[in-house]
């Protein structure tokens, strides 16, 4: 029944644990606002991500930024807005130019998000969320292998901030994310902040969550500001901002994941209420240096369970 | 073929999700969808609405990012409520925000409350023109002496071809100053908004530059643009303001970098 090719199905994460370079960096999100003060700073020891929809004008400035950073730095193409968890079939339009993207800048990391952002030909600038359920299940790793297959290589693929759940769903979104992984070969990347927000507003620990997240497909990690608001009923809701510096408590669910897996390339996010580049630069140092504690930890087999 | 089997198992139970979903997003009277809750039957309103408010939310800043005159000369508070009427009537229809409000200086310009500021959807057309030249293809820009090395008695026939970021905006105000003055913070002298200015907006290299275009400049440029030969331009230029200087409008527009290439056609 399920249907989709599985890719590169020998141990197709080893490439993000082992050979690539990262697995000891810390990284940033790259704004053009910082470009300048980025290249004063000079140092090697970071990488930045971007996200793929900002660089898929004809050309320009934004070219002409990402190749001097891509000149310097590893990179990490994060895709928005694939819709990779939408009921519609993939935009082939936006597939092939998230393909020449991968071909032009050959990016360390590719990603994408268990989300859907169009529906009905109408953009909707969010990653909205779907219900866990054998039938999503079987469409999203169709898409994913549509995406892979596209591309040429694995994707990491994100887990979501949540705010509500499907009366649908019929499983949970750790087993959902590890049926994806196992069936279409992809990784996942690990978005503690996410894992941190959901947890509160699902009104479970975010420990169980981890205790129960497949760890051993991570090829990254993020880390990002949060948000408080509150529910219907008073209690406090995350909101999931990438406006501020990273919470305690995700950077101690961070240091207990690194400590367990060994270092992972992990990326702070900070999309907006952007800061000067030190404060950003600070966050990466200081994911950096737990990173870096934990260093002689041999990072595990990518399916010898992490 | 096994991807086929997933499409049509996928295809019968699926499409109820995000279309369930998606109804109330961009519609702040519509109801809370159903099948959707909190933990421990909590209820799901705010929780649906944190998507509805990113939605709405993220879609404005979009347009403030890309109008920030048109912002400054409206304020804050104006400008987000003019741009969330216009996200919910006219929600993007491409994944690339950098694409998104090309009709709404339309918009502006039929938006009951800024009937008072005419010349704000010129403004508007003006800041989209400048987006597309800033994402426009690297193509160098033509040559200052490729005209010289074109016979004399040829060059009627002359032929251009714009630059990808070319862009003419004309308007029946002072669009350009207007726009130029709004979009840096500091402050300016009062500018006669009813005096008419065609704008210019081209790019060479990466900086994006908007001039103001002289008396028959637009109409020969429209002319050029459209793969009309050099001579008729011109002719069309003359007959719209007899003071036109060829020229120095030729040479003006060649700097400009608002062409790419030329070639000398038939004769007309």
């Amino acid at each position: 029944m399920t249907a989709v090719t599985q890719f590169r199905a020998a141990a197709p994460l080893a490439r993000f644990r082992f050979s690539a370079s990262l697995a000891s960096v810390a990284g940033t999100s790259f704004k053009p606002e910082h470009f300048r003060a980025i290249l004063d700073q000079g140092g090697h020891e970071v990488f930045f991500e971007v996200h793929a929809e900002n660089y898929m004008g004809f050309g320009g400035p934004p070219h002409r930024m990402l190749t001097q950073i891509r000149a310097n730095y590893p990179v990490s193409l994060h895709g928005v807005c694939m819709s990779i968890g939408g009921p519609e079939p993939l935009n082939p339009t936006h597939i092939e130019r998230f393909r020449s993207l991968v071909r032009r800048y050959e990016p360390a990391l590719v990603s994408e998000h268990l989300a859907w952002s169009t529906h009905g030909g109408i953009y909707f600038n969010d990653l909205l969320p779907l219900p866990y359920t054998e039938a999503t299940l079987a469409r999203v790793a169709q898409h994913i292998d549509q995406v892979q297959n596209a591309i040429g290589r694995p994707i990491l693929l994100e887990n979501p901030s949540s705010y509500l759940t499907f009366i649908e769903s019929t499983m949970s979104e750790m087993a959902f994310l590890s049926a994806l992984a196992r069936r279409s070969g992809c990784g996942l990347l690990l978005d503690i902040n996410n894992l941190f927000v959901s947890a509160t507003n699902q009104g479970y620990s975010p420990t169980a969550y981890l205790a129960e997240f497949p760890l051993d497909a991570v090829g990254e990690i993020h880390l990002a500001g949060h948000a408080e608001q509150t529910d219907d009923e008073g209690d406090l809701l995350l909101i999931d901002s990438h406006d501020r510096k990273v919470a305690d408590p995700v950077w101690t669910l961070f240091e207990s994941v690194v400590a367990s897996c060994g270092p992972i390339p992990t990326l702070v996010e900070w999309d907006s209420n952007l800061p000067e580049w030190p404060v950003l630069s600070a966050e990466a140092a200081a994911a950096r240096a737990i990173l870096d504690r934990h260093a002689s930890i041999e990072p595990r087999h990518a399916h010898a369970g992490c | 073929m096994p991807a086929a089997e997933a499409t049509s198992v996928a295809a019968q139970r699926l499409p109820i999700y995000a279309a369930n979903l998606a109804r109330g997003l961009l519609d702040p009277d519509h109801p809370i969808p159903a099948g959707i809750v909190g933990p421990n039957g909590k209820r799901p309103v705010k929780r649906y609405n944190v998507y509805r408010n990113n939605v709405t939310a993220s879609l404005v800043d979009a347009l403030a990012a890309i109008f920030p005159a048109t912002r400054r000369i409206t304020g804050v508070e104006f400008f987000r409520a003019m741009a969330r009427f216009y996200v919910r009537s006219t929600p993007p229809r491409s994944s690339l925000l950098f694409e998104y409000g090309r009709d709404f200086p339309d918009f502006i310009a039929r938006y009951e409350y800024a009937q008072a500021m005419p010349y704000l959807p010129d403004t508007a057309r003006i800041e989209r023109a400048w987006l597309d030249a800033y994402h426009a293809a690297d193509v160098p820009t033509l040559a200052p002496q490729a005209l010289g090395a074109i016979s004399p008695d040829l060059l009627a026939n002359v032929m251009f071809v714009p630059h990808p970021a070319t862009r003419i905006v004309r308007s029946r105000f002072a669009a350009v100053r207007i726009f130029a003055a709004n979009r840096q913070d500091g402050p300016f002298d009062r500018i006669e908004a009813s005096v008419p200015e065609d704008a210019l907006v081209t790019r060479r290299d990466l900086e994006v530059t908007v001039r103001r275009l002289p008396p028959g400049g637009a109409a020969f440029l429209t002319q050029l643009l459209a793969g009309r030969p050099l001579g008729d331009a011109a002719a069309s230029a003359f007959n719209g303001a007899p003071g036109f200087d060829l020229a120095a409008n030729i040479t003006g527009m060649i700097e400009a970098g608002v062409f790419s290439a030329l070639h000398v056609g038939d004769h007309a």
